[in-house]
């Protein structure tokens, strides 16, 4: 197929229709907007269902409900309005349902503006809502990965009966670039059996419920729950190690930044100074693995965010102490430019040597 | 080139890259026009808004009409400032409108259509084969349909803008050129401009219909 001209938001919505999503709950944020203006839009011609909730939290726990009954389901919506679902996206954890959550990323705290960020980090990763769940984390670097990722976010979803979230700075949501639309990758999933379908009086009723009020059970649950998100950790974690021979200096960004990041590879590059970049992909689970390959040429790893350094904690944690570890940072929706991490790099640089 | 009436309106599905090319037809028009503006209707976009680019034209001389706040970007209210009047009615002024995406954004137009009269304005549609919406003939006219019921004006002319960012070859451009054809003919509106990269521009045959129009990507960082 030809590649065309999509903006992320959309491509997102046109690759959960492509995954077989068939509903969509969301309610109005910029800048996620476009994604669930085109489902209302293009859902129904596919045999999608797109409700306009009266708020986030409505729709996610209308979200709830379409992934009890076993539905392939989805919202979105942008920072603040991720907030207000993290209730529902624990009830979902709880109760061990799969769903698609988006979150084109805007800077914060508080309502805070529209222009992209990556200060959704540990809201992401480090649950947001209560309780011993994690979410798998997509952070795509540009729309083709976001609609591959978005793809395969339903059948990871649906394979561990656990929410995953594509995790978009509002940059990815809002550029255009070309893309294109292959068959999304399958893999055995397990029948929903456990779905609430209807009995037609051959069974017992299917519960979907979060609350147990019996600690032995609970503790139970949990420990399924753990299992479950260790295999995850054995098994889906992405990452791309970027120029990583020889380099004096590795960087570690994701999503936009990445980006960014790679151009100013390409600036000390002319400048006589190798680096590398070690881009996670899935921010959950997070690839410390990667940081056990650096090369010994190494001197300093330089962290990359449009956050105030949330993802310093987990590099910390990869590298083990073996190197130091800096941090460069643009907040409240500016963007770094290239030569800004340059300069940071280069001071980073002088100050091991 | 850039002989076109004193207002130029420039609208089309969103995402064709009208505010490129908006951009781009103000900046190469600051150096023959004495007194340009551009005004920013976009009530559609969060990002990628021709105010963004509001130094690199004001050191063009160009007057750049967007936020009534005095902001670049961030604004997240469909506002359009009451200081887009002024060109429009100041014939001393070369006027370059740079209109949000669609009928929705076409509708902002509407306020002003009793000033645009015919010959002193063109509005343009702004066409690239290559987006979902657009990619046939009858697409691109129910667009320009829906554009034009909106804004209560008449097109008067069609740029064929048929790209892919970086990646454009001749070849998208010449099949954009068929499709903006097929639309030209079926509402017998001019094609006025083919836009292009201009490493791309350079390699276009020269007998195509419209002027070649090469531009600059001054919306687009270089990391992206």
């Amino acid at each position: 197929m030809a590649r065309i001209l999509m903006k992320g938001n959309e491509a997102i919505g046109a690759a959960a229709i492509k995954a077989g999503c068939k509903f969509f709950f969301g309610y109005p944020i910029t800048p996620q907007n476009e994604l669930p203006e085109f489902m209302a839009r293009e859902f129904g011609k596919h045999g999608g269902t797109f409700l306009q909730a009266e708020s986030e939290v409505a729709a996610i726990n209308m979200v709830y409900g379409a992934a009890g009954a076993g539905a392939r389901v989805m919202t979105s919506s942008s920072s603040p309005g991720i907030a207000l679902k993290q209730e529902g996206i624990s009830y979902i954890a709880g109760a061990e349902l799969p769903c698609v959550i988006v979150n084109i990323v805007r800077g914060g705290p508080g309502l805070g503006g529209i222009q992209p960020a990556q200060s959704d980090y540990y809201q992401s990763t480090r649950g947001g809502g209560n309780g011993d769940y994690r979410l798998v984390v997509y952070a795509p670097a540009n729309l083709q990965e976001a609609v591959d990722l978005t793809m395969e976010a339903f059948e990871v979803a649906d394979y561990y009966r656990n929410p995953v979230m594509v995790l978009g700075d509002g940059m990815i949501g809002q550029m255009m670039e070309p893309i294109e639309f292959k068959e999304p990758k399958k893999r055995e999933l397990p029948s929903k059996d456990w779905a609430t379908t209807g009995t037609k009086g051959k069974r017992k009723p299917n519960i979907i419920n979060s609350l147990r009020l019996a600690p032995a059970e609970l503790e139970k649950l949990n420990h399924k729950i753990q299992d479950k998100l260790k295999k995850i950790e054995e098994n889906e974690v992405m990452y791309e190690m970027y120029n990583m021979e020889k380099p004096e200096l590795v960087f570690c960004a994701y999503g936009t930044t990445s980006r960014i990041v790679k151009n100013t590879i390409e600036l000390l590059k002319s400048e006589g100074i190798n680096a590398g970049l070690i881009r996670p992909i899935t921010l959950w689970p997070f690839p410390y693995k990667a940081f056990e390959e650096i090369p010994e040429t190494a001197k300093a790893i330089l962290t990359v965010e449009m956050s105030c350094g949330q993802m310093v904690d987990d590099v910390k944690i990869g590298i083990s102490g073996k190197l130091p570890v800096g941090f460069y940072g643009r907040v409240g929706g500016m963007i770094p430019s290239p030569q800004e991490i340059v300069d940071k790099a280069k001071e980073m640089l002088g100050g091991v040597k | 080139m850039l002989n076109d009436n004193r207002i130029r309106i420039i609208i089309g599905h969103y995402g064709s890259g009208k505010t490129e090319f908006a951009v781009n037809y103000a900046m190469k028009l600051a150096d023959k026009a004495k007194k340009v503006a551009l005004a920013d209707l976009d009530v559609v976009n969060p990002y990628f808004r021709s105010r963004e680019k509001q130094d690199i034209l004001g050191e063009k001389g160009i007057e750049v009409i967007g936020s009534s706040l005095g902001m670049k970007s961030g604004a997240d209210l469909p506002a359009v400032s009451s200081r887009v009047l002024a060109p429009i009615q100041d014939a001393s002024y070369d006027l370059v409108l740079d209109v949000g995406g669609d009928a929705v954004g076409a509708r902002a137009l509407a306020r002003y259509y009793s000033s645009f009269k015919d010959g002193n304005y063109d509005m343009f549609c702004v066409i690239n084969a290559n987006r979902p919406g657009t990619q046939t003939a009858e697409g691109a006219i129910e667009h320009i349909k829906g554009i034009e019921a909106a804004s209560r004006i008449r097109i008067t002319g069609i740029i064929n803008n048929t790209h892919l960012l970086r990646e454009t070859t001749v070849d998208d451009v010449l099949r954009g050129q068929e499709l903006a054809i097929e639309v030209s003919e079926n509402l017998s509106i001019p094609i006025k401009y083919v836009s292009a990269l201009e490493k791309v521009a350079r390699q276009l045959p020269r007998d195509m219909e419209g002027q070649i129009f090469p531009i600059n990507m001054y919306m687009r960082e270089d990391w992206m």
